[in-house]
């Protein structure tokens, strides 16, 4: 049930992350499995939320994870509830969307956070997007054997548009606690401060 | 293009050399511009008399590339590069000079740390900085003693903390640290718990009367091989290093590698997997050491191995998901130490079995302890819960220290009474 609560979020991350915001588990609250013939599993889940640029708040969510049977090539389903709101970050997205197409060269960075754990704070939305970007391919390549967690972000670029949207190809260090593995995922970010984020399709 | 090419490469062939050190080696970044760019250079990427170490391997053209080049070749890439008209820039002119100077910051700044009372607990450290810590602490303290249990594979020894005021093979209480190099806060917070138990000796009741009746041994870098390797090639290395016969993959993961349920679930038989279990139980040297060690004492009631990340707490079996015998009373001592840690600063740790909390995984050391008459056998995994995972903020060392003892200090307090 952790597994699939960790999809869960990753599938948020990537739905209602950005810049300014960064949802993370504090609690799973409850949790049931059902088996359906012909179908997969299905995970009933009831967790806590805390953003961790605010970790006074906390917001429930309900969650039903369907993994499908047999089949290694499709995403499990997902769909949530949110109760309540989630803290705006209007100001700061726009902050950041300004900040970054002003930039006369495209943004690059490497090991965030470094070694050390450090990661600078005008790198911190970075580091938050990586986090949305992770939650896409953590939802995408999910089984009910695997628990993925962002280790690191490896390498990004900025990648300059002739549209409104920022583009930032990421490297990112996925850990898998089943097999312990640490593996290395290439994934390009679309976002805008009004229409959100979304991983363009090649 | 390609004839050209070829000419080039075998003046390189005539070139190679074996190289020892670094001088005259540069870095650069290569900046692709499309496809054909990016297979050029995998094309070079593919010739291995070349020595190219690339940093940043040749994928997408919207990455760059990143590559350190042994002096003897670099005219000769550059030249390549530049007729092929492919961009690059020099990150690094001469690679030794960067190495030099970051020998020297680190000596320098060990040398401002050599007393106990400058080192940074709440740091993280170099393999040398903690032995050298571990050397203070012992001379600092008269009941604090630096034994060596073994060696690592790549022959550095495995040095042991032995805390004991007298007596004469005392009932005794392992930790160790760090058997998976890439946990940090592990290593870290060993340091920070040993100078803490060898500094309240004397001043806390509870301390000190477990010192008065017990032996404690604590080995703050269970793999040092692995640790090193994390500092100076790969901070996601979690194995030991050793060379595993008819594969190029290196290293095995050491807590696997005990002999309880030995190549059962949860463990890979594929060299080139992080949870390898290796080619026999015991058969790396750093399990091997703490193995003999402990048999031969004799005397051990308590095995405890501090991991990160996830904030659990956890006791047998891992290799089967059955209940240990003295299920009851490891339940409740558990749930005891993770109220104690939760006290200060609220961090929640989740109690249990390791097959039922975190996964079936055979050949673990805790229940090779337990099996083998070590009761009070406990693994912690601190934190965080993923948020940085290993690479947990050095300004975070402290706390998970600190709660973490707490925890410790609470199931040695069981294990004395």
């Amino acid at each position: 049930a952790a597994r699939a609560a960790a999809v869960a979020v990753g599938y948020l991350r990537y739905l209602r992350g950005g810049p300014g915001s960064g949802l993370q588990l504090r609690e799973l609250r409850r949790a049931r499995r059902q088996d359906i013939d012909d179908v997969g599993h299905k995970y009933y889940l009831e967790l806590e939320l805390e953003d961790v640029l605010d970790k006074d708040r906390t917001v429930n969510c309900t969650a039903e994870v369907l993994y499908h049977l047999g089949s290694k090539t499709s995403a499990p389903d997902v769909q949530l509830t949110v109760q309540g709101e989630l803290r705006s970050t209007e100001e700061a997205d726009k902050e950041f969307y300004n900040r970054i197409r002003s930039l006369e060269k495209e943004l690059v960075a490497e090991n965030i956070p470094d070694s050390h754990g450090n990661v600078p704070p005008e790198l911190e939305p970075i580091h938050l997007l990586a986090w949305v970007a992770s939650g896409y391919v953590i939802w995408q390549n999910s089984t009910e054997n695997t628990k993925f967690h962002l280790a690191q972000v490896k390498h990004v670029k900025q990648v300059k548009r002739n549209d409104e949207d920022l583009q930032f190809d990421f490297v990112v260090l996925l850990h898998e606690m089943v097999s312990q593995e640490v593996l290395p995922w290439e994934v390009t970010l679309l976002w805008h401060p009004q229409r959100g984020a979304r991983v363009p399709q090649s | 293009a390609n004839m050209k090419l070829i000419l080039i490469f075998s003046a390189l062939i005539g070139a190679s050399l074996c190289l020892e050190t670094f001088v005259g080696h540069q870095v650069l970044r290569i900046k692709t511009k499309n496809e054909e760019e990016v297979k050029q250079l995998q094309l070079l990427e593919s010739l291995e008399h070349l020595q190219l170490d690339f940093w940043i391997n040749p994928s997408a053209p919207a990455l760059p590339v990143d590559v350190r080049i042994p002096a003897v070749s670099v005219q000769s890439v550059k030249a390549f590069l530049e007729s092929q008209g492919i961009q690059y820039s020099i990150l690094i002119e001469d690679l030794q000079d960067v190495l030099d100077k970051e020998k020297q910051d680190m000596v320098e700044s060990a040398q401002r740390q050599r007393s106990t009372s400058t080192f940074d607990f709440g740091a993280y450290h170099t393999l040398d900085d903690i032995n050298a810590e571990l050397d203070n602490l012992a001379s600092e303290y008269s009941f604090v003693e630096k034994i060596q249990i073994g060696e690592s594979y790549e022959k550095r020894p495995l040095y042991v903390l032995k805390f004991s005021t007298g007596g004469s093979k005392r009932p005794a209480i392992w930790l160790d640290a760090g058997i998976h190099s890439r946990e940090w806060v592990t290593q870290a917070s060993a340091l920070w718990i040993a100078n803490k138990i060898a500094s309240d000796y004397g001043t806390d009741e509870s301390i000190t009367s477990l010192l008065d009746k017990m032996d404690l041994f604590l080995l703050p870098v269970a793999n040092p091989d692995g640790f090193v390797y994390t500092h100076v090639s790969n901070r996601m290395w979690r194995k030991t290093r050793s060379k595993i016969p008819g594969s190029i993959c290196v290293g095995v993961d050491p807590n696997r590698n005990w002999d309880a349920g030995f190549g059962g679930p949860g463990a890979s038989n594929n060299p080139c997997s992080e949870s390898y279990h290796g080619p026999s139980a015991n058969s790396e040297v750093e399990v091997k050491s703490v193995v003999d060690f402990i048999k031969n004492h004799g005397n051990f009631k308590a095995f405890l191995t501090l991991h990160s990340y996830s904030q659990l707490l956890m006791y047998p079996y891992g290799y089967k998901c059955t209940r240990p015998d003295d299920y009851a009373e490891l339940e409740s001592l558990g749930r005891a130490a993770a109220s104690s840690i939760r006290s200060l600063y609220g961090t929640t740790f989740q109690v249990g079995t390791i097959c039922k909390t975190i996964y079936q995984a055979s050949g673990g050391s805790i229940d090779w302890s337990y099996d083998n008459g070590i009761k009070y056998s406990f693994a912690f995994e601190l934190r965080d819960t993923g948020r940085y995972g290993f690479l947990l903020p050095a300004n975070q060392i402290l706390p998970a220290a600190k709660e973490t003892w707490l925890g410790l200090k609470k199931i040695m307090e069981h294990v004395r009474d």
